[in-house]
């Protein structure tokens, strides 16, 4: 049993947002992914105010043991999201953390005050960390910039707020001390490293976003020092992601002071590595 | 288990590993059976695998491959499926390598197949290089009465039209095997003589494109099978996302099988896994 802010989990494996899509698992996968969900809560894609269509391909790029991808958040839009996903996600055996982005304050407020409304919502994960986009660049790049956004939509809802933190930043620690600081009651990390590729022939970028985000194996090492360097100065729990493929990594996220742990790509390889990886830890499936 | 109305059948959401039963040259194409007992019998025709080895994935050119691959089964026969691919880049260069007895981890079937064609047409089948895969266990279940159309770069190539049932017409770029001619040809001839038709395709962009417009000016249904570079093939990642009239859909959710009419332009870029 693992207790994320209050709200108990069967286990403290959770999926990275924009790493698994539960409501379209379910048309590949029928109810089977259900009867055995694979993560001990569930993180939704970054919803947005305004819907989105993202980046033009090609989105993706192998890097050695990863990915860079430039994908631009696509998504229906908060209405759109309340409206359409938000009953299908509902109906999910795990607690729903909702992940947001606002490209201004007031965005983020709207975002945050509407989703935690909903009692189908149980924790909400502020997105300041996303590299395609500018604004996320900024926001969650510096200490003032994040306490300012954190201060915003505290006082708009109950539900607990998860600070989603970007490696992309001079001192990450510094970030998470000021989000703690300003009311955050969870801070997630980390989200996808800067990174780009150029095409084989042409040499010109490959990706239709220019550049993307670096995450698996790849990163691993690096998450694994952010988070501890993370943990060691904020008293607010952690989840630690980044590279983890198999419980050994989870439980080095664990010793390195996390309270719960995401999968991310390691999902695209294997639809089932939550479960496989809760297993490894010696922890209950989900349900 | 198929889902009504719709050619999906589902996949357990799981990686498993199939058993390499045969590992055959053919040509200038690699052909893999394995025995999948962990995975539903009757996969849709059209629908792929994402694929990848329990041993040694990793470690290729550029340290790569990581991600699994995208493959269209070519048939799935008693529980053996069977794929054709040609060795393009590290995770194609590594299934070539497989033995038999060794394990292939797979997840699928997954996406959308063929649809049937339109009441009271003969089915047209147009295949281009290793697009030819789908179309195989196509005419099995569609049967003598589907023409085919096969296009190849050269006679090692062409070799994969000895895996169909019946003598299909085979085009050459250079001639060397069957007539020296696209394959596009071959389907303007064939609806000249006869357009109450429904295409299916496979084959390289430039290929799908001029299929497309054939079909758009004899006024024909076509069913295209594109490819885009996939990283999950069930939806999580958005990455193999292909622009239609509609806007951006995921190919792996809604396709990989497309009605021409639902493209501005079968000319992707991108390809790949
Ligand atoms: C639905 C579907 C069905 C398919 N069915 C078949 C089939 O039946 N038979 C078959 O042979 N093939 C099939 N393919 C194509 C097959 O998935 C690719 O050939 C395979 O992924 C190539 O992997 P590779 O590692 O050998 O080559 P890669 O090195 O990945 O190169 C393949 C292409 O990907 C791009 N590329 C190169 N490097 C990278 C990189 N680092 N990151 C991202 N992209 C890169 C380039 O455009 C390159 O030409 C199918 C694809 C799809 C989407
Ligand atoms: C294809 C893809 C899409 C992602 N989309 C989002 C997103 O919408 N919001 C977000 O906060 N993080 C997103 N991420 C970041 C992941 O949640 C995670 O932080 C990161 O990938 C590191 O973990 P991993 O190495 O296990 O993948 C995405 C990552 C990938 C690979
Ligand atoms: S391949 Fe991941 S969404 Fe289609």
């Amino acid at each position: 049993m693992t207790e994320l802010c209050g709200i108990p989990l069967a286990g403290p494996v959770l999926n990275g947002s924009g790493t698994f899509d539960a409501i379209a698992a379910r048309h590949a996968f029928g109810d089977a992914v259900l009867e055995r969900f694979p993560f001990h809560a569930f993180v939704s894609k970054t919803i947005t105010l305004a819907a989105r269509e993202g980046n033009p391909p090609p989105r993706l790029w192998e890097t050695p043991a990863g990915l860079i991808n430039s994908i631009g958040l696509p998504n229906k839009g908060l209405e759109g999201f309340l409206g359409l996903d938000l009953p299908e996600l509902a109906e999910l055996p795990v607690p729903l953390i909702v992940s947001v982005m606002g490209f201004s304050l007031d965005e983020l407020a709207t975002l945050v005050r509407r989703t935690g409304e909903r009692d189908e919502v149980a924790l909400i994960e502020l997105n300041v960390s996303c590299p395609n986009v500018e604004t996320g660049l900024v926001m969650g790049a510096d200490p003032a910039e994040t306490a300012r956004a954190v201060e915003r939509v505290r006082p708009l809802t109950d539900r607990p707020l998860i600070v989603k933190l970007t490696p992309n930043a001079n001192d990450p620690a510094a970030v998470a001390r000021a989000a703690e600081q300003a009311g955050a009651d969870a801070v997630s990390l980390i989200n996808t490293l800067k990174g780009m590729a150029l095409a084989p022939r042409t040499a010109r970028p490959w990706l239709g976003g220019t550049t993307g985000g670096v995450s698996g194996p790849a990163v691993r090492a690096i998450a694994l020092e952010q988070v501890r360097s993370v943990t060691t100065v904020v008293a607010i729990p952690v989840i630690g992601m980044g590279g983890i493929a198999t419980g050994g990594h989870a439980a080095d996220f664990l010793s390195a002071g996390a309270t719960c742990v995401a999968v991310g790509t390691e999902n695209f390889r294997d639809p089932a590595a939550g479960l496989r990886i809760a297993a490894e830890l010696g922890e209950p499936a989900a349900v | 288990m198929k889902v009504a109305d719709e050619p999906r059948t589902l996949a357990p959401p799981r990686r498993r590993t199939a058993h390499v039963t045969a590992v055959e040259r053919l040509g200038a194409y690699h052909l893999v059976r394995a025995l999948d007992s962990g995975g539903p019998q009757d996969p849709q025709p059209g629908q792929f695998y994402m694929l990848s080895t329990d041993e040694r994935w990793g470690g290729g050119a550029d340290e790569r491959p990581y991600l699994p691959r995208a493959f269209s089964h070519a048939r799935a026969r008693e529980g053996e499926l069977s794929f054709l691919f040609e060795v393009v880049g590290p995770g194609t260069a590594r299934l070539a390598e497989l033995r038999a007895g060794e394990g292939l981890a797979l997840v699928g079937p997954l996406g959308l197949g063929w649809r049937p064609p339109r009441e009271g047409t003969r089915p047209v089948l147009v295949g281009g290089g290793i697009g030819t895969a789908p179309l195989l266990c196509w005419q099995d279940e569609l049967g003598p009465e589907a023409t085919l159309l096969l296009g190849f770069r050269s006679a090692a190539h062409a070799e994969a039209a000895s895996l169909f049932v019946g003598r299909p017409e085979v085009a050459t770029d250079d001639g060397s095997a069957g007539r020296q001619a696209l394959v596009t040809d071959l389907l303007r001839e064939q609806l000249d003589a006869d357009p109450v038709a429904t295409v299916f395709a496979c084959g390289p962009p430039v290929m799908l494109e001029a299929v497309r417009l054939l079909c758009a000016e004899f006024a024909v249904p076509a069913q295209l099978a594109l490819e885009s570079g996939m990283a999950c093939g069930f939806g999580a990642c958005f990455g193999c996302v292909v622009p239609t009239k509609e806007g951006y859909i995921r190919l792996c959710v809604d396709g990989p099988v497309l009605d021409g009419e639902r493209l501005e332009s079968a000319l992707l870029g991108g390809a790949g896994h």
